[in-house]
């Protein structure tokens, strides 16, 4: 309680600071919601979220604010609970009125948290929440996060047209929600991309020995193997792939389980070659992503991540349908959320008429080489 | 393909039988199940994995160091957790207990000392390099694997059956307090039983962290359910046994993931286990011993 109330007395001292910073907004801020995991073990992403909307924040207001006032955000903690996270929401909308939230972090919070706003017709705006079924909320939910379903069919189709994968084996941890569903959808991807499937092997998220069904896939001489596990048993594979002799050409392509810098750690040679997709990478070199690599770095000292990303995409995203919705009112802003166009860090982006990110054309795929990932050439 | 997957289930096979054999050498000697074995497996991976890293020792020192170390810790842990029990001739039940109870709290220690990530031994303490013949691949890491099992197998049998040591061991195991009688020093023999349990754990950690060069506080856990189901398999305390169930384990497994369904890999191996419970509970090896009145 004591945290919560230093964090608003925070928040109204940067308020404080903002106004006076833009001397030519004289009008009272526009003030929207967020709600993020700020503190507890899983607050690296929500720090990092919040850090991307603090700088998009200040960008915003430096070219004039919206509606001739400037733009503020009041954040709420959520700690990675899901009754904190519809606490916070239902005080945004009570309190302090807000005409848009921005988050939750968690997929899982965004199903605790987005039936509230929806419910009060407030728009709510998720960036990092991936899991099927979040915009089914309801008509209020929207999210600029790309869903797992459709990085992975760009990952595949990338190795189909580029490095002339034509058949390949799939493995998958059957014992863990995430890489199950990370294999439902390279099979249909596979499917729909006409790349032919030799073997399907499965394993348990603990194993550590995967050379039975790896000697297996070596004789039926696949152009590449597609894992959906975590950075453990992942790095496993890899490892035993190594182990077994296999052709240096026969790639491991990845779900979003593999997009992690750990597997080249672990796994360290026997990692090179993985390729998986990913919405964002910081060696992307178009000169907005540039841009904001450098201006991040000089702001907080280190490396942004891709939620640092998306949550820097997302503010403007809102900015503009806030300036294009003419008034912060809720009902309007949601609208012109749906017809917001513009390009950022991540590439060009709009949204579906279900309130998800329409475009795919800003997913990169990038390959492990010398434990380090880089963009695929 | 087919000899390529017997060496796999060999090599898995080896690991499980060395992981067994100080397990079931614990439970014939010492009459306990000591849960806290596998954390011996975890903390036998973490010396090697600090004496390699930071004492700068080749493989071929820091494995045998990571046993005597190990071997060690066993020693007071068990000297610790169980003499007490042992003078006070306590059920076995409330060594199970105590032992359970002194797992979760080595491997909780062990987690916040060390976290859950996942460390790798330096990439140069062990050539991956591999010979192939005729298809057929081995990898030098696998091939050390195989020679220390054979090495500590060959051992153990010669100290259990040819010396004077063994035949105490031996003693103790059959009836501890005859074996007493008859001039045994029972609290040495303990200690040293625990120290070649504990040392043997403690190697099996060190092979396995460097075949799959991943190694944290929990996998010891994760070998333990094998390793119960490979002394069960085996007959509880049977040394012999333990070794043959454990490549029997490890080439079913194999053969299972090869050419049946990698899914169900793992029922195979508890579905022998339920099986033996039911038709041989003295284990697939073992004789059954008539007790005369």
């Amino acid at each position: 309680m004591i945290a919560r109330r230093q964090f608003n007395l925070l928040t109204a001292a940067a308020f404080g600071a903002l106004s006076f910073a833009a001397p030519g907004l004289a009008a009272d801020p526009v003030t929207i919601g967020a709600v993020e995991i700020l503190t507890g073990p899983n607050n690296k992403y929500g720090l990092a979220i919040k850090n991307g909307f603090d700088l998009a924040l200040e960008e915003v207001n430096k070219a004039g604010g919206v509606l001739g006032a400037p733009l503020s955000i009041a954040y709420e903690d959520t700690a990675g609970n899901k009754d904190q996270a519809i606490n916070a929401v239902r005080n945004l909308i009570g309190t302090k009125n807000v005409p848009l939230i921005l988050g939750p972090t968690l997929s899982n919070e965004m199903f605790a948290a987005g039936p509230v706003a929806n419910q009060r017709k407030i728009p709510i705006v998720g960036t990092s929440t991936t899991a099927n079924g979040i915009t089914a909320i309801g008509p209020y939910v929207f999210r600029t996060s790309l869903p797992e379903a459709d990085v992975v069919p760009v990952t595949l189709k990338t190795a189909r047209d580029k490095l002339g994968v034509k058949k390949v084996a799939v493995m998958y941890g059957n014992d863990d929600a995430f890489t199950k569903s990370g294999y439902d959808v390279m099979k249909a991807a596979l499917e729909k991309l006409g790349i032919e499937t030799v073997a399907t092997e499965t394993f348990g998220g603990k194993d550590t020995d995967f050379s039975a069904q790896l000697t297996k896939i070596k004789a039926l001489n696949p152009d590449a193997i597609v894992v959906s596990a975590l950075v453990e048993a992942g790095s496993g594979i890899l490892l035993a792939k190594k182990a077994l002799g296999f052709p240096a050409k026969v790639r491991v392509i990845g779900g979003n389980g593999l997009n992690a810098p750990k597997i080249g750690e672990i796994a360290g040679d026997a990692a090179d070659g993985t390729i998986v997709g990913s919405p964002w990478f910081i060696g992307k070199p178009d000169p907005a992503n540039q841009r904001f690599v450098t201006t991040y770095k000089a702001k907080y000292g280190a490396d942004p991540d891709q939620f640092a990303a998306q949550a820097y995409d997302t503010l403007f995203i809102v900015a503009d349908a806030i300036k294009a919705a003419g008034a912060a009112d809720p009902e309007k802003i949601k609208d012109a959320l749906g017809k917001v166009k513009r390009t950022g860090v991540l590439g060009s982006f709009a949204f579906t008429a279900d309130r998800d990110p329409a475009d795919t054309t800003g997913v990169v795929v990038i390959e492990m080489k010398d434990g380090r990932f880089g963009l695929l050439p | 393909m087919l000899v390529q997957q017997l060496l796999n289930g060999l090599l898995s096979g080896a690991v499980y039988a060395l992981f067994a054999l100080g397990f079931t050498l614990m439970f014939g000697v010492l009459g306990v199940i000591n849960l806290t074995y596998g954390f011996y497996f975890s903390t036998g991976a973490f010396v090697a994995l600090y004496a390699t890293q930071y004492l700068h020792m080749p493989i071929f020192v820091a494995l045998p160091f990571a046993a005597v170390i190990t071997g060690i810790v066993a020693v007071i842990i068990d000297d610790l957790l169980l003499g007490p029990l042992r003078r006070a001739k306590a059920p076995e039940l409330s060594s199970l207990m105590v032992t359970l109870g002194a797992t979760l709290l080595l491997y909780s220690l062990m987690t916040a000392c060390f976290t859950t990530d996942i460390r790798r031994f330096p990439p140069a303490v062990f050539n991956g390099g591999a010979f192939e013949i005729e298809g057929l691949r081995i990898t030098l890491s696998q091939i050390l694997i195989v020679v220390t099992v054979a090495i500590i197998v060959g051992g153990l049998a010669y100290l259990l059956q040819r010396t004077k040591l063994g035949l105490a061991i031996r003693a103790i195991a059959e009836n501890g307090d005859a074996a007493q009688l008859m001039g045994v020093n029972a609290g040495g023999i303990v200690r040293i039983v625990s120290f070649i349990s504990g040392a043997l754990g403690g190697a099996a950690g060190v092979l396995i962290g460097l075949n799959y060069n991943a190694i944290q506080p929990y996998m010891g856990e994760m070998m333990m359910l094998k390793g119960f189901a490979v002394i069960i398999l085996g007959g509880l305390g049977d040394i012999r046994g333990a070794v043959l169930a454990g490549f029997l384990l490890g080439i079913l497994e194999t053969l299972t993931a090869g050419y049946v369904a990698s899914s169900i890999k793992d029922a195979v191996g508890f579905l022998l286990l339920v099986l033996t419970l039911w038709f041989r509970p003295v284990g697939l090896f073992g004789r059954v011993v008539a007790k005369r009145a």
